[in-house]
Protein backbone atom coordinates (compact mmCIF):
# COMPACT_ATOMS: atom_id res chain seq x y z
CA UNK A 1 0.00 0.00 0.00
CA UNK A 2 1.63 3.19 -1.18
CA UNK A 3 1.20 5.89 0.00
CA UNK A 4 0.42 4.90 3.61
CA UNK A 5 -3.01 6.13 4.76
CA UNK A 6 -3.19 9.78 5.76
CA UNK A 7 -6.43 11.74 5.81
CA UNK A 8 -6.46 13.92 2.71
CA UNK A 9 -4.04 11.63 0.89
CA UNK A 10 -4.94 10.59 -2.64
CA UNK A 11 -4.55 7.07 -3.98
CA UNK A 12 -3.18 6.23 -7.45
CA UNK A 13 -5.75 6.81 -10.18
CA UNK A 14 -6.62 4.41 -12.99
CA UNK A 15 -8.04 5.05 -16.46
CA UNK A 16 -10.54 2.82 -18.23
CA UNK A 17 -11.31 2.99 -21.96
CA UNK A 18 -13.75 0.11 -22.38
CA UNK A 19 -14.52 -1.08 -25.90
CA UNK A 20 -17.48 -2.93 -27.35
CA UNK A 21 -15.92 -6.32 -26.61
CA UNK A 22 -15.42 -5.62 -22.91
CA UNK A 23 -18.94 -4.21 -22.60
CA UNK A 24 -20.39 -7.27 -24.33
CA UNK A 25 -18.43 -9.66 -22.11
CA UNK A 26 -19.51 -7.80 -18.98
CA UNK A 27 -23.19 -7.96 -19.89
CA UNK A 28 -22.84 -11.59 -20.94
CA UNK A 29 -21.39 -12.38 -17.50
CA UNK A 30 -24.40 -10.65 -15.91
CA UNK A 31 -26.88 -12.27 -18.34
CA UNK A 32 -28.07 -8.76 -19.16
CA UNK A 33 -29.81 -8.51 -22.54
CA UNK A 34 -30.53 -4.77 -22.44
CA UNK A 35 -30.00 -3.63 -26.04
CA UNK A 36 -28.50 -0.22 -25.14
CA UNK A 37 -25.29 -2.11 -24.29
CA UNK A 38 -24.71 -3.93 -27.62
CA UNK A 39 -27.17 -2.87 -30.32
CA UNK A 40 -25.82 0.43 -31.67
CA UNK A 41 -28.58 1.28 -34.23
CA UNK A 42 -31.25 0.63 -31.58
CA UNK A 43 -29.34 2.64 -28.97
CA UNK A 44 -28.86 5.72 -31.16
CA UNK A 45 -32.00 5.64 -33.36
CA UNK A 46 -34.63 4.43 -30.87
CA UNK A 47 -33.26 5.41 -27.46
CA UNK A 48 -31.47 8.55 -28.65
CA UNK A 49 -28.14 7.94 -26.92
CA UNK A 50 -24.91 9.08 -28.63
CA UNK A 51 -23.35 5.61 -28.33
CA UNK A 52 -23.42 2.24 -26.59
CA UNK A 53 -24.09 2.85 -22.89
CA UNK A 54 -21.64 1.49 -20.33
CA UNK A 55 -23.29 -0.73 -17.72
CA UNK A 56 -23.75 1.08 -14.39
CA UNK A 57 -22.50 -1.73 -12.11
CA UNK A 58 -19.33 -2.11 -14.21
CA UNK A 59 -18.43 1.44 -13.17
CA UNK A 60 -19.31 0.54 -9.60
CA UNK A 61 -16.82 -2.32 -9.86
CA UNK A 62 -14.08 0.09 -10.97
CA UNK A 63 -14.53 2.14 -7.79
CA UNK A 64 -13.74 -1.04 -5.85
CA UNK A 65 -10.77 -1.89 -8.08
CA UNK A 66 -8.96 1.40 -7.61
CA UNK A 67 -9.14 1.03 -3.81
CA UNK A 68 -8.51 -2.74 -3.81
CA UNK A 69 -5.38 -2.31 -5.97
CA UNK A 70 -4.07 0.37 -3.62
CA UNK A 71 -4.79 -1.77 -0.52
CA UNK A 72 -3.12 -4.86 -1.99
CA UNK A 73 -2.63 -7.43 0.77
CA UNK A 74 -2.69 -4.74 3.49
CA UNK A 75 -6.48 -4.73 3.89
CA UNK A 76 -9.87 -5.31 2.36
CA UNK A 77 -13.01 -3.41 1.41
CA UNK A 78 -15.85 -3.63 3.95
CA UNK A 79 -18.46 -1.46 2.30
CA UNK A 80 -19.39 0.85 -0.56
CA UNK A 81 -21.98 3.47 -1.33
CA UNK A 82 -22.21 4.99 -4.80
CA UNK A 83 -24.64 6.35 -7.35
CA UNK A 84 -24.64 6.44 -11.14
CA UNK A 85 -25.35 10.10 -11.99
CA UNK A 86 -25.05 10.18 -15.74
CA UNK A 87 -24.66 7.86 -18.69
CA UNK A 88 -21.20 7.04 -20.06
CA UNK A 89 -20.39 5.56 -23.45
CA UNK A 90 -18.05 3.29 -25.38
CA UNK A 91 -15.25 5.52 -26.69
CA UNK A 92 -14.91 7.56 -23.51
CA UNK A 93 -11.87 7.41 -21.27
CA UNK A 94 -12.90 7.44 -17.63
CA UNK A 95 -10.69 8.34 -14.69
CA UNK A 96 -11.14 6.56 -11.36
CA UNK A 97 -9.59 7.84 -8.15
CA UNK A 98 -10.05 8.49 -4.47
CA UNK A 99 -9.01 10.42 -1.40
CA UNK A 100 -8.76 9.18 2.18
CA UNK A 101 -11.42 10.93 4.26
CA UNK A 102 -10.99 9.09 7.57
CA UNK A 103 -8.43 6.77 9.12
CA UNK A 104 -8.40 5.24 12.59
CA UNK A 105 -4.92 3.85 13.22
CA UNK A 106 -6.13 1.97 16.31
CA UNK A 107 -8.75 -0.10 14.48
CA UNK A 108 -7.28 0.09 10.98
CA UNK A 109 -10.59 1.38 9.65
CA UNK A 110 -10.43 3.65 6.62
CA UNK A 111 -12.89 5.65 4.58
CA UNK A 112 -12.29 7.04 1.12
CA UNK A 113 -14.22 9.42 -1.11
CA UNK A 114 -14.06 7.86 -4.57
CA UNK A 115 -15.11 9.08 -8.00
CA UNK A 116 -15.30 8.34 -11.70
CA UNK A 117 -14.86 11.35 -13.99
CA UNK A 118 -15.59 11.53 -17.70
CA UNK A 119 -13.32 13.29 -20.17
CA UNK A 120 -15.08 16.61 -19.54
CA UNK A 121 -14.07 16.29 -15.88
CA UNK A 122 -17.62 15.75 -14.61
CA UNK A 123 -18.02 13.29 -11.75
CA UNK A 124 -20.38 10.68 -13.21
CA UNK A 125 -20.11 8.20 -10.31
CA UNK A 126 -19.48 9.60 -6.80
CA UNK A 127 -19.13 7.26 -3.87
CA UNK A 128 -17.51 6.30 -0.60
CA UNK A 129 -15.68 3.09 0.22
CA UNK A 130 -14.85 1.78 3.68
CA UNK A 131 -12.00 -0.62 4.28
CA UNK A 132 -10.12 -2.24 7.12
CA UNK A 133 -6.39 -2.85 7.31
CA UNK A 134 -5.46 -6.36 8.39
CA UNK A 135 -3.96 -6.61 11.86
CA UNK A 136 -0.60 -7.86 10.62
CA UNK A 137 -0.08 -5.05 8.11
CA UNK A 138 2.60 -2.57 9.09
CA UNK A 139 2.68 0.97 7.85
CA UNK B 1 -47.20 13.46 -0.49
CA UNK B 2 -48.94 14.60 -3.62
CA UNK B 3 -50.73 11.29 -3.66
CA UNK B 4 -48.93 9.51 -6.49
CA UNK B 5 -48.54 6.49 -4.26
CA UNK B 6 -51.84 4.78 -3.50
CA UNK B 7 -52.44 2.87 -0.27
CA UNK B 8 -52.66 -0.25 -2.40
CA UNK B 9 -49.26 0.37 -3.97
CA UNK B 10 -47.67 1.02 -0.57
CA UNK B 11 -48.83 -2.39 0.66
CA UNK B 12 -46.08 -3.81 -1.59
CA UNK B 13 -43.52 -2.61 1.00
CA UNK B 14 -42.23 -5.67 2.80
CA UNK B 15 -42.79 -7.98 -0.14
CA UNK B 16 -40.09 -10.71 -0.30
CA UNK B 17 -38.96 -12.47 -3.49
CA UNK B 18 -38.43 -16.23 -3.65
CA UNK B 19 -34.88 -16.87 -2.32
CA UNK B 20 -32.32 -17.94 -4.93
CA UNK B 21 -29.52 -20.39 -4.08
CA UNK B 22 -26.50 -20.41 -6.41
CA UNK B 23 -23.09 -22.11 -6.61
CA UNK B 24 -19.93 -19.99 -6.88
CA UNK B 25 -17.53 -21.44 -9.47
CA UNK B 26 -13.93 -20.57 -10.30
CA UNK B 27 -14.90 -20.21 -13.97
CA UNK B 28 -17.59 -17.62 -13.21
CA UNK B 29 -15.20 -15.63 -11.00
CA UNK B 30 -12.57 -15.68 -13.77
CA UNK B 31 -15.06 -14.48 -16.40
CA UNK B 32 -16.22 -11.67 -14.13
CA UNK B 33 -12.64 -10.60 -13.37
CA UNK B 34 -11.71 -10.54 -17.06
CA UNK B 35 -14.85 -8.65 -18.08
CA UNK B 36 -14.34 -5.95 -15.44
CA UNK B 37 -10.69 -5.41 -16.42
CA UNK B 38 -9.31 -6.71 -13.13
CA UNK B 39 -5.52 -6.59 -12.81
CA UNK B 40 -5.32 -8.85 -9.76
CA UNK B 41 -4.13 -12.45 -10.14
CA UNK B 42 -6.23 -13.85 -7.27
CA UNK B 43 -9.41 -12.74 -9.08
CA UNK B 44 -8.24 -13.55 -12.62
CA UNK B 45 -7.34 -17.07 -11.42
CA UNK B 46 -10.65 -17.38 -9.56
CA UNK B 47 -9.07 -18.12 -6.16
CA UNK B 48 -11.44 -15.69 -4.43
CA UNK B 49 -14.32 -13.56 -5.69
CA UNK B 50 -13.79 -9.80 -6.11
CA UNK B 51 -16.26 -7.35 -4.51
CA UNK B 52 -19.52 -7.12 -6.49
CA UNK B 53 -19.27 -10.70 -7.75
CA UNK B 54 -22.67 -11.26 -6.14
CA UNK B 55 -24.17 -8.96 -8.82
CA UNK B 56 -23.73 -11.44 -11.71
CA UNK B 57 -24.27 -14.42 -9.39
CA UNK B 58 -27.80 -13.30 -8.61
CA UNK B 59 -28.80 -11.44 -11.80
CA UNK B 60 -32.14 -12.90 -12.84
CA UNK B 61 -31.97 -15.68 -15.44
CA UNK B 62 -35.25 -15.43 -17.34
CA UNK B 63 -36.44 -17.05 -20.55
CA UNK B 64 -36.42 -15.15 -23.84
CA UNK B 65 -40.21 -14.85 -23.84
CA UNK B 66 -40.05 -12.98 -20.51
CA UNK B 67 -37.76 -10.23 -21.82
CA UNK B 68 -39.20 -6.92 -23.01
CA UNK B 69 -38.46 -5.87 -26.64
CA UNK B 70 -35.52 -3.79 -25.38
CA UNK B 71 -34.04 -6.87 -23.74
CA UNK B 72 -34.86 -6.10 -20.11
CA UNK B 73 -36.20 -8.60 -17.59
CA UNK B 74 -39.12 -7.39 -15.50
CA UNK B 75 -38.56 -7.40 -11.75
CA UNK B 76 -41.64 -9.15 -10.39
CA UNK B 77 -40.83 -8.00 -6.84
CA UNK B 78 -41.93 -4.48 -7.81
CA UNK B 79 -45.48 -3.16 -8.13
CA UNK B 80 -46.57 -1.18 -11.20
CA UNK B 81 -45.46 2.40 -10.50
CA UNK B 82 -47.29 5.47 -11.86
CA UNK B 83 -43.91 6.81 -13.09
CA UNK B 84 -41.70 4.61 -15.21
CA UNK B 85 -38.71 6.56 -16.49
CA UNK B 86 -35.69 5.33 -14.50
CA UNK B 87 -33.20 7.92 -13.31
CA UNK B 88 -29.89 7.38 -11.58
CA UNK B 89 -29.80 4.75 -8.93
CA UNK B 90 -27.45 3.94 -6.12
CA UNK B 91 -26.02 0.97 -4.28
CA UNK B 92 -24.97 0.53 -0.64
CA UNK B 93 -23.16 -2.71 0.07
CA UNK B 94 -21.75 -4.22 3.28
CA UNK B 95 -19.13 -6.92 2.70
CA UNK B 96 -19.16 -9.23 5.72
CA UNK B 97 -17.43 -12.44 4.55
CA UNK B 98 -15.24 -13.36 1.56
CA UNK B 99 -16.62 -15.57 -1.24
CA UNK B 100 -14.72 -18.59 -2.58
CA UNK B 101 -15.28 -21.11 -5.38
CA UNK B 102 -17.48 -23.95 -4.11
CA UNK B 103 -19.56 -21.70 -1.84
CA UNK B 104 -23.33 -22.10 -2.05
CA UNK B 105 -25.00 -18.75 -1.42
CA UNK B 106 -28.64 -17.81 -1.02
CA UNK B 107 -29.97 -14.35 -1.84
CA UNK B 108 -33.23 -13.01 -0.45
CA UNK B 109 -34.57 -9.73 -1.84
CA UNK B 110 -37.04 -7.56 0.07
CA UNK B 111 -38.80 -4.43 -1.16
CA UNK B 112 -38.10 -2.32 1.93
CA UNK B 113 -39.36 1.15 1.03
CA UNK B 114 -41.34 3.22 -1.47
CA UNK B 115 -41.58 7.00 -1.08
CA UNK B 116 -42.17 10.16 -3.03
CA UNK B 117 -40.26 13.45 -3.22
CA UNK B 118 -40.72 16.52 -5.36
CA UNK B 119 -37.89 17.10 -7.81
CA UNK B 120 -37.09 20.22 -9.84
CA UNK B 121 -39.09 18.94 -12.80
CA UNK B 122 -41.90 17.19 -10.96
CA UNK B 123 -42.55 14.32 -8.58
CA UNK B 124 -40.07 11.51 -8.11
CA UNK B 125 -40.69 8.03 -6.78
CA UNK B 126 -37.93 6.30 -4.83
CA UNK B 127 -37.86 2.63 -3.96
CA UNK B 128 -35.38 0.50 -2.05
CA UNK B 129 -34.65 -3.20 -2.36
CA UNK B 130 -32.42 -4.97 0.19
CA UNK B 131 -30.72 -8.19 -0.82
CA UNK B 132 -29.23 -10.38 1.92
CA UNK B 133 -26.75 -13.00 0.80
CA UNK B 134 -26.17 -15.84 3.27
CA UNK B 135 -24.08 -19.01 3.22
CA UNK B 136 -25.46 -22.47 3.99
CA UNK B 137 -24.66 -21.91 7.68
CA UNK B 138 -27.07 -18.99 7.60
CA UNK B 139 -24.32 -16.43 8.15
CA UNK B 140 -24.63 -13.06 6.43
CA UNK B 141 -22.05 -12.71 3.64
CA UNK B 142 -23.24 -9.53 1.90
CA UNK B 143 -26.04 -7.03 2.42
CA UNK B 144 -26.86 -4.80 -0.54
CA UNK B 145 -29.38 -1.98 -0.70
CA UNK B 146 -30.40 -0.70 -4.12
CA UNK B 147 -32.14 2.68 -4.38
CA UNK B 148 -33.82 3.60 -7.65
CA UNK B 149 -35.48 6.82 -8.71
CA UNK B 150 -38.38 7.04 -11.18
CA UNK B 151 -39.68 10.18 -12.85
Amino acid sequence: MNPAPVVGGVIPTREHSPGTVQLMLYNAVLWNGHRIHFDLPYTTDVEGYPGLVLAGPMLGDWLHQVVDEWLGDAGSITGVSYSNRGATYVGETLLVGGEISAFDAATGELELDVYIKNQAGDVVVPGTISARLTATADS
Amino acid sequence: MSGLLSEDLLTAIGRVAEPKRELVTRRDIRKYAVATGSQQRKYLDGDVAPPMFHVPLFWDVVELSELTPDGVSIDTLLPIFPLNRAMAGGLDIDYVKPIYPGDWLTATRTLTNIYEKSGRSGPLIFYEVVMDVRNDEGELVIREKTTRILR
